[in-house]
């Protein structure tokens, strides 16, 4: 079997004196759509700054189709093929729709299937060709989830993690966002979706992953959670 | 009345040689998040290595260009041999730059001693240029020109090349820029070098106006800091309008009121950090 696309074992992580991740364990098979479930600052945040550098695990590896990548720089990282489409997208808003596409761009690391250009983000995302010159900031929040997902493909990841791509958007624009990450699945992209809305991810995911305060409490494929008919509200409910 | 123009000719001028110090200050607050008070030193032992050039035989712009090249090296080991080892820790890098500026006017004072030094205006631009009644001193047009010149040539950089916008992401978020796979790390490398640069180049070309002496670097600091606050940080735009601002409120601000000079310095930098924080160009867009 090859080598799992991301893994992360045995991870803690603090803010502070705060223990954030205890001995957090995740894998995500190449190809496969893993969804990162659970509350509010359960985590999943965390996981995903964790795995691109952000928040070097203080024990704990973080590995890239087998090869360690945790206590290297995020860009070292990203050089390596993983992609962060962030929580609160997080665009850079006073470059133009084509700068940030621009200066994420990078050659495709070996192996990766659909090598991404300016040109296929613009057929894919045709409002972002429409306002290529604009600046950024300016963009609806519909268009910049479309642009911080389009900026992760520039650099041609082999890796793609999404922190809550629905947060705050339309409905019409989630159903978008969520047939857009199913045709990059198609494509064999690896990805790794974190989302509060846990029907989205039950309709994407082949493995479901549950944190609950820093620790996994639930890890199986997406199927066999749905056909046991666990109670995800013990773990995900607010109340 | 042309003695007021004069005033303004003087006052564009100062802007222009404010404007050549704060746009690396600018861009270093904005991509390091730090002010680098070494910037006041930059633009004086520019000057003062200019003056070792000129002694040398060599022609003003010359000196003025090797000047600059010595700063591009001074600035980028200072922020690959010091600063890099304190990432993260803005504090200590805020006192290193300050410590390195007290080093640097000692080192200055030791090998170039205490008395004021001036500097020849270059040939050919030392008479007066008549525009309408009024007579123009030649040399602080040029300068003008200069920086125009530069700025043009630094929006340029920053505004239409891809290491530009690479700049302009790592100002406007640098974790996320890290993680989009830019090495910010280079470019504060890249931006250390080019603000040291320019500042020691504005120091030789400010000679002839200011001349060179032990304390010219704590002069002009406070002004790059004030254009800065006035602008708003990485603002390459915000440099210039705050060092224009600050030109005219400097040379009329002396004239008309000198015993209030400071105040009519720091009271815009005071209203400006308590009510619009940013800057008048800071970088945040809706």
């Amino acid at each position: 079997m090859a080598d799992d696309a991301l893994r992360l074992d045995g991870v803690h992580a603090y803010y502070g004196d705060s223990h954030v991740l205890q001995g957090v364990a995740l894998r995500l098979a190449a190809g496969h759509v893993l969804g990162l479930l659970g509350r509010n600052g359960a985590g999943k945040t965390t996981c995903m700054n964790v795995a691109v550098g952000l928040l070097p695990p203080r024990i704990g590896t973080v590995s890239l189709f087998g090869e360690t990548v945790s206590g290297r720089a995020p860009e070292a990282i990203a050089t390596r093929g993983l992609a962060l489409v962030p929580q609160g997208r997080r665009i850079f808003r006073s470059l133009t729709v084509r700068e940030n596409l621009t200066v994420a761009a990078r050659k495709p690391v070996a192996g990766a299937r659909h090598p991404w250009t300016l040109d296929s983000v613009f057929a894919a995302f045709p409002r972002l060709a429409e306002r290529q010159h604009q600046a950024a900031g300016y963009l609806s929040g519909g268009e910049q989830q479309m642009l911080a997902i389009g900026r992760a493909l520039m650099s041609n990841p082999r890796v793609l993690l999404m922190d809550e791509p629905s947060e705050g958007l339309a409905p019409q624009i989630v159903a978008e966002v969520m047939s857009t990450i199913r045709r990059l699945k198609e494509q064999g992209l690896s990805i790794l979706l974190v989302e509060q809305n846990a029907k989205l991810v039950f309709d994407l995911a082949d493995d479901i992953v549950i944190l609950n305060s820093g620790r996994v409490v639930v890890s199986d494929t997406a199927a066999r959670l749905q056909a046991s008919g666990v109670d995800l509200h013990q773990h995900l409910g607010v109340f | 009345m042309s003695q007021w123009l004069l005033l303004g000719v003087n006052s564009i001028t100062l802007g222009g040689l404010l404007f050549l110090l704060s746009a690396g200050f600018s861009l270093i607050f904005g991509l390091m998040r730090i002010p680098n008070l070494t910037h006041g030193s930059f633009f004086m032992l520019g000057a003062y290595l200019g003056v070792t050039f000129l002694g040398l035989g060599f022609d003003f712009w010359l000196a003025a260009l090797l000047a600059a090249a010595a700063m591009a090296v001074v600035g980028g080991g200072i922020e690959r041999l010091l600063l890099r080892r304190l990432q993260g820790q803005e504090l200590a890098q805020v006192l290193v730059t300050l410590g390195l500026s007290f080093m640097i006017a000692d080192l200055c004072l030791m090998l170039w001693g205490g008395d004021p030094i001036p500097l020849d205006t270059p040939p050919g631009l030392g008479g007066a240029v008549p525009i309408a009644s009024i007579v123009f001193p030649t040399y602080r047009l040029a300068i003008v020109a200069i920086a125009v010149v530069i700025a043009v040539l630094l929006w340029l950089m920053l505004e239409r090349t891809r290491l530009g916008a690479m700049i302009r992401a790592g100002v406007d978020d640098p974790a996320m820029a890290r993680v989009t796979g830019i090495r910010v790390s280079r470019l504060f490398t890249i931006v250390f070098c080019l603000g040291a640069a320019i500042a020691g180049f504005a120091g030789v070309i400010g000679g002839p106006i200011l001349s060179v002496y032990p304390g010219l670097d704590s002069d002009m600091l406070p002004l790059a800091l004030i254009v800065v606050i006035l602008g708003g940080t990485g603002s390459l735009l915000g440099a210039l309008v705050g060092s224009l601002i600050i030109g005219f409120l400097y040379n009329y601000g002396q004239v008309l009121f000198p015993e209030l000079a400071y105040i009519i310095l720091f009271l815009p930098m005071l209203l400006i950090l308590l009510f619009r924080p940013q800057g008048l160009f800071g970088s945040r867009v809706p």
